[in-house]
């Protein structure tokens, strides 16, 4: 079971009010982490991957194990802290003002 | 007794303020969406309680929200209320992808960025939502980059007119300060295949097939700004109106100018006449006298504030060039807000109602057709649209 952090407004979209979790019986990277969590939760397609690109969007960065893994390739296999669970993969957006 | 439905579109969320005819006491309901910028919210009239939001956000991108309620309650087109879906997506709400076929010009075809090169269109946000005249599940989106969209189920899906975007003036286009954004689409009454649309900084278009194929109408619009005054595209529209039982006739918010056509856009005249400076973003039409206007005069395009410290609408009642100001009940001293272009709407009670909303946060009603005015919310996040239900 993978952990995943949601910043509020997305939690919103989501409708849930905490962390959320889903499964997954692959790799565990980037993308099959997404793709899950898309597949889990619809509405947030295009929220945090372009639709057509899958590329983050620029304002947002993915975060775990205390390091950026923003520009991390996709498909490389995320750490095992959060392979297994004891970790979560942190989707935060830049700080900005207004 | 008839009732109003206002419905607000701000930087911080969307409201819903109701009221019965007399336009007097109001509740407020809000924010929905809270903390998103909400550009549009439009209900459907054929059925009222169908109402479309357009909500972005630079981190998250574009959203999709609909009710059926009214107002009352919202989800994401094919999510079904309050529902967070396990399983495949039942749809892509928020996907808006440019038609790259033939028809639009292939590959994706390229406008004309701040420093003349050209540049590749890229999907920013939704600007305006137009629901159909006859059918609840068909929505029209004018999108950021300029281009526009159709949903046929009711927001679940959206399709690109591609002939506006690529009938070939399309590498003319620019973007204003504002981006470069399709902010207005009239629907025409009387022809269910013609259809009016603006751009900053493109000009107005109008098709007469459905949407196939367009042309822009913009003769006589004459902007300084641009090599060419008198070119055929590249004017910065700001906003265009139409009173629905006099569809031939179109009047013009341009960036500077207030404007008229009584030929369906073929042919426009500029009709300012005594407005204190002709610089402004929305304009609207009287519910029941077509020669009836509205403007909110803007000191000017670098000074995006009413002029004088005084907040006042101008009406004429002759079709334009005639404007006298209407202050009762607006400030008349320091007051420094704007009104955008797509934050005014009329109702269509009898006395017409007229609503506005500002960057200061005010959204203001008059129930005697502009003659007096009062505040229905003073402390809103900036206003960005107004719309407005009158409901039987």
């Amino acid at each position: 079971m993978i952990r995943v952090i949601l910043p509020p407004h997305l939690r919103t979209l989501a409708r849930v009010s905490s962390d959320v979790e889903v499964e997954l019986t692959g790799p565990v990277t980037q993308r099959s982490v997404l793709d899950a969590l898309e597949a889990r939760y619809p509405m947030l397609r295009g929220t945090i991957r372009d639709h057509v690109t899958l590329q983050r969007r620029p304002f947002l960065r993915f975060f775990a194990c205390e390091e950026d893994l923003s520009h991390e390739s996709p498909d490389a296999p995320l750490p095992e802290a959060v392979a297994s669970g004891k970790e979560p993969f942190i989707v935060i957006g830049a700080i900005a003002g207004g | 007794m008839s009732n109003v439905r206002v419905l607000v579109g701000t930087r911080k969320g969307a409201f819903v303020l109701t009221a019965d005819g007399k336009r007097e006491k109001w509740d407020v309901s809000g924010p929905h969406f809270a903390g998103w910028e909400i550009y549009h919210v439009k209900g459907s009239p054929v059925d009222p309680d169908r109402i479309y939001a357009s909500q972005s956000s630079g981190w998250f991108g574009q959203i999709i929200q609909r009710s059926d309620d009214g107002g009352k309650t919202w989800h994401q087109p094919g999510t079904p209320p309050g529902e967070a879906t396990a399983g495949p997506p039942k749809a892509v709400s928020n996907k808006f992808v440019y038609d790259a076929s033939a028809e639009s010009g292939k590959p994706l075809t390229t406008h004309q960025w701040y420093d003349g090169t050209q540049h590749p269109w890229e999907f920013k946000r939704v600007w305006h939502l137009e629901p159909s005249l006859s059918d609840p599940d068909t929505v029209y989106a004018g999108v950021e980059d300029a281009a526009l969209f159709r949903s046929t189920d009711g927001g679940q899906n959206w399709k690109e007119l591609p002939g506006l975007r690529g009938h070939g003036t399309g590498p003319k286009w620019q973007p204003g300060a504002g981006g470069m954004c399709l902010h207005t689409i009239i629907l025409d009454p009387s022809d269910p295949q013609r259809m009016f649309i603006a751009i900053s900084a493109a000009g107005t278009f109008r098709t007469d097939d459905g949407g196939k194929t367009w042309k822009p109408i913009n003769r006589g619009l004459r902007s300084q700004y641009i090599p060419d005054p008198n070119a055929e595209v590249g004017h910065c529209v700001h906003h265009v109106a139409m009173n629905p039982k006099r569809p031939g006739v179109l009047f013009m918010q341009k960036h500077w100018d207030v404007m008229r056509s009584d030929d369906a856009g073929d042919n426009w005249k500029e009709v300012s006449g005594n407005l204190p400076t002709d610089f402004g973003f929305v304009i609207d039409v009287h519910a029941h006298e077509p020669e009836t206007i509205y403007v909110v005069p803007i000191k000017s395009d670098g000074e995006h504030f009413v002029p004088d410290g005084k907040l006042r609408v101008f009406r004429s009642r002759t079709g334009g060039n005639e404007w006298e100001p209407l202050t009762k009940g607006l400030p008349q001293r320091d007051c420094y807000v704007n009104v955008l272009r797509d934050a005014m709407a009329v109702d269509s009670l009898d006395k017409c109602g007229v609503y506005f909303g500002t960057s200061g946060g005010q959204v203001y009603v008059s129930a005697d057709a502009g003659d007096s005015w009062a505040p229905i919310v003073r402390d809103l996040p900036a206003v960005l649209s107004v719309e407005v239900q009158t409901l039987g």
